[in-house]
């Protein structure tokens, strides 16, 4: 693999872990507790939108092919998408949802910090962007965590299973593979095992406010990052790519 | 005797330009009415949220869709601003929510079609926020003030609203055959439901006379009406669509366009509750509300408990 | 007030537009306590970019003045225009007063 190709790699998979999760999140609108947090998730799904649209640009410019934007995001398969498998899980219940983007907040947090300091200018310009964005991101879901774990039995019971039923997703974040040590050593991109302890820490500590159990580290499903997932995305694909694939070639 | 005074004084004022703020006195029929009219234009925004949210995640490229996204938003503020200056006149949220969740209270018909495809999209910014428009802005000099400053943030904000949906159809229009047939086939859908959003003609509108001494609502349906189409048929021309009316055509005499009979059977009917979506517009409220229940719950306890826990250590 | 478990107090939210203005009421909105009530003004009333700071406050909290004692509390302002500037005379030729 070259460093241009683990780059290529590396951008898609910035680029689809805020495309998936944004596009789950744009599922809601219209459809929140309260219409304060109708207004709330959308301009998360609004900023994780925004930063996919820079990462897959980028992508495109690295990968030297005239793909664009939106070539990537409405005309690649399946096989062919690099997000992690917890962002492409469907929206359930609202605390599904917060546990969702609380324990992947807490991870892109660590990593667009880092990011910041990248040896790619693009990069960088990018991550200084999205940290703002991150950095609210994750209170807002931390802040929800917390009210739900700590709010009435019935809400901590609730998303004390959605914690449960999510843990296993939480591995393949930090599952360091050849495009991140290939990144890590040309200083683009960052080393996972720093990341994970800082993911380690932030959230133990929102957890333990929120009065709920930390699963144990048991089996941790993986494959995203590499175009293994689970069957929900294919469906989210239809539905996204349905305009493109319906009329091909078509300006919009 | 000392409210016929009173009464006297307030329509006074109004016909000062004077503006009604929330602490002074006002007749109980005009708070009514600003309370029926402010709340069913909330309902409308946050109703108005389903059929365009119907498209987000079917939106055809990432522009249109971060442009999709933020607009359904800025219904859901709308909504917001216009709930909160309901509230000013002593009453909750929730108690008007409850009516649109019953069925007791109405929101705009429009809302009560169907987005069968993309072109639907622009067509309702185009057409239904085209009119909308032209009843919010004369709405920012109404006679209530916390209305009136309501209007002001939502016009502000619906600017883009229409431009962004003439651009989808101007885009379809131009483009391949197919994409014209979707263009054309929305603006055939559009036009009518669009032309009926301003209401009942002026013999026939119940509350206009009333609402207009009191400065609530500053134009007639029909006047209204005419600007809409005036304004609209030739954005259409311009770009080579037709609009589905065989009576349609320039009037030199009046200065405006002469245009065919609506179907006020077709409006009623929607009203009484017979569109397309009436049924499923409520229920999918009724479903977001009732599975949110333990979400809002939740926050008071944690927000009880807090405060309680203040109280201990204080 | 409701007392509905389900719902929200209300809150007045202000906003300071840029560095060096005053805050201004900017709407209401709905929220459990107050960290909850700053995030979503700021998602409310900030979405494109018209504040620096806010301020928010349970709408319960407010003391506001009667409309009914308008004129005992304000009209007596009306006439005390020695307090503004324009009230006195100054020759054209003066400058920097």
């Amino acid at each position: 693999m070259t460093q241009q190709e683990a780059l290529f790699e590396y951008c898609l998979r910035l680029g689809d872990n805020g495309l998936i999760l944004g596009h789950r999140l744009s599922e809601w609108c219209g459809h929140g507790p309260i219409l304060e947090e109708d207004i709330a998730l959308t301009n998360i799904a609004l900023d994780l939108i925004g930063q996919c649209r820079m990462a897959l640009s980028y992508a495109g410019t690295v990968e030297g092919k005239n793909r664009s934007e939106d070539d990537l995001a409405y005309l690649r398969d399946v096989y062919e998408f690099r997000n992690v498998l917890l962002v492409e899980q469907p929206n359930g219940h609202y605390g599904d949802t917060i546990t969702r983007q609380f324990l992947f907040d807490a991870f892109n947090f660590a990593l667009h910090q880092r990011l910041q300091f990248s040896s790619d200018e693009h990069i960088v310009a990018y991550a200084r962007k999205a940290i703002k964005e991150i950095t609210y991101h994750a209170r807002h879901s931390s802040e929800w965590m917390i009210r739900l774990g700590d709010g009435t039995e019935e809400s901590h019971n609730k998303v004390q299973e959605s914690l449960n039923d999510l843990w296993m997703y939480t591995g393949e974040m930090f599952e360091s593979d050849e495009v991140d040590q290939l990144m890590v050593d040309a200083g683009v991109g960052v080393d996972l095992k720093i990341v994970k302890q800082q993911w380690d820490d932030s959230v133990g500590t929102v957890l333990a406010e929120a009065t709920l159990t930390q699963p144990e580290d048991g089996w941790m499903q993986s494959g995203g990052k590499k175009g293994t997932h689970s069957e929900k995305l294919g469906f989210l694909l239809a539905e996204m790519q349905f305009m493109q694939r319906a009329y091909p070639g078509a300006t919009w | 005797m000392e409210n016929l005074t009173r009464e006297k004084e307030f329509q006074a004022k109004l016909d000062r330009e004077v503006k009604i703020e929330p602490k002074d006195w006002m007749p109980d029929a005009y708070r009514k009415t600003l309370i029926r009219q402010i709340s069913q234009h909330a309902h409308s925004e946050i109703v108005g949220m389903l059929p365009e949210g119907n498209w987000i995640t079917r939106a055809p490229n990432l522009r249109r869709k971060a442009a999709l996204l933020a607009k359904v938003q800025d219904e859901a503020g709308h909504g917001l601003y216009l709930y909160s200056a309901a509230e000013t006149l002593g009453v909750d949220r929730i108690d008007l929510e409850e009516q649109l969740l019953d069925g007791t209270a109405k929101y705009s018909s429009i809302f009560n079609y169907p987005t069968q495809t993309w072109a639907d999209i622009g067509a309702i910014g185009w057409l239904v926020d085209g009119a909308a428009i032209l009843n919010q802005v004369p709405l920012c000099r109404t006679s209530y003030g916390p209305y009136a400053r309501a209007m002001v943030r939502v016009c502000k904000e619906e600017s883009f609203h229409q431009r962004q949906g003439y651009e989808i159809i101007m885009t379809l229009a131009q483009g391949n055959e197919a994409q014209k047939k979707l263009a054309q086939d929305a603006l055939n859908r559009w036009w009518w439901p669009a032309l009926m959003m301003f209401g009942p003609s002026d013999d026939n509108s119940k509350h206009s006379a009333q609402s207009m001494a009191w400065k609530i609502k500053r134009f007639s349906n029909d006047y209204l009406r005419q600007d809409f189409v005036d304004r609209t048929v030739p954005q259409a021309e311009y770009i080579g669509l037709s609009v589905p009316d065989k009576d349609l055509k320039w009037n030199d005499e009046r200065g405006h366009y002469d245009f065919g009979p609506i179907n006020w059977e077709e409006f009623y009917n929607v009203i009484k509750g017979n569109g397309p979506c009436n049924r499923q517009r409520l229920k999918t409220r009724n479903a977001s509300f009732k599975a949110g229940a333990w979400v809002r719950e939740a926050a008071s306890a944690y927000a009880d408990k807090k405060a309680s826990r203040k109280e201990v250590a204080a | 007030m409701s007392q509905r478990k389900d719902s929200w107090p209300l809150w007045e939210v202000f906003v300071r537009g840029k560095q060096g203005l005053h805050h201004k009421h900017a709407g209401s909105l709905h929220a459990p306590d107050a960290e909850m009530a700053i995030k979503n003004a700021r998602d409310v009333y900030t979405r494109r970019s018209e504040g620096v700071s806010i301020w928010v406050v349970p709408s319960d909290q407010i003391t506001a003045s009667n409309p009914e004692n308008k004129d005992s509390l304000f009209d007596p302002a009306e006439s005390k225009v020695y307090r503004h500037p324009t009230f006195y005379e100054v020759p054209d030729g003066v400058k920097f007063i």
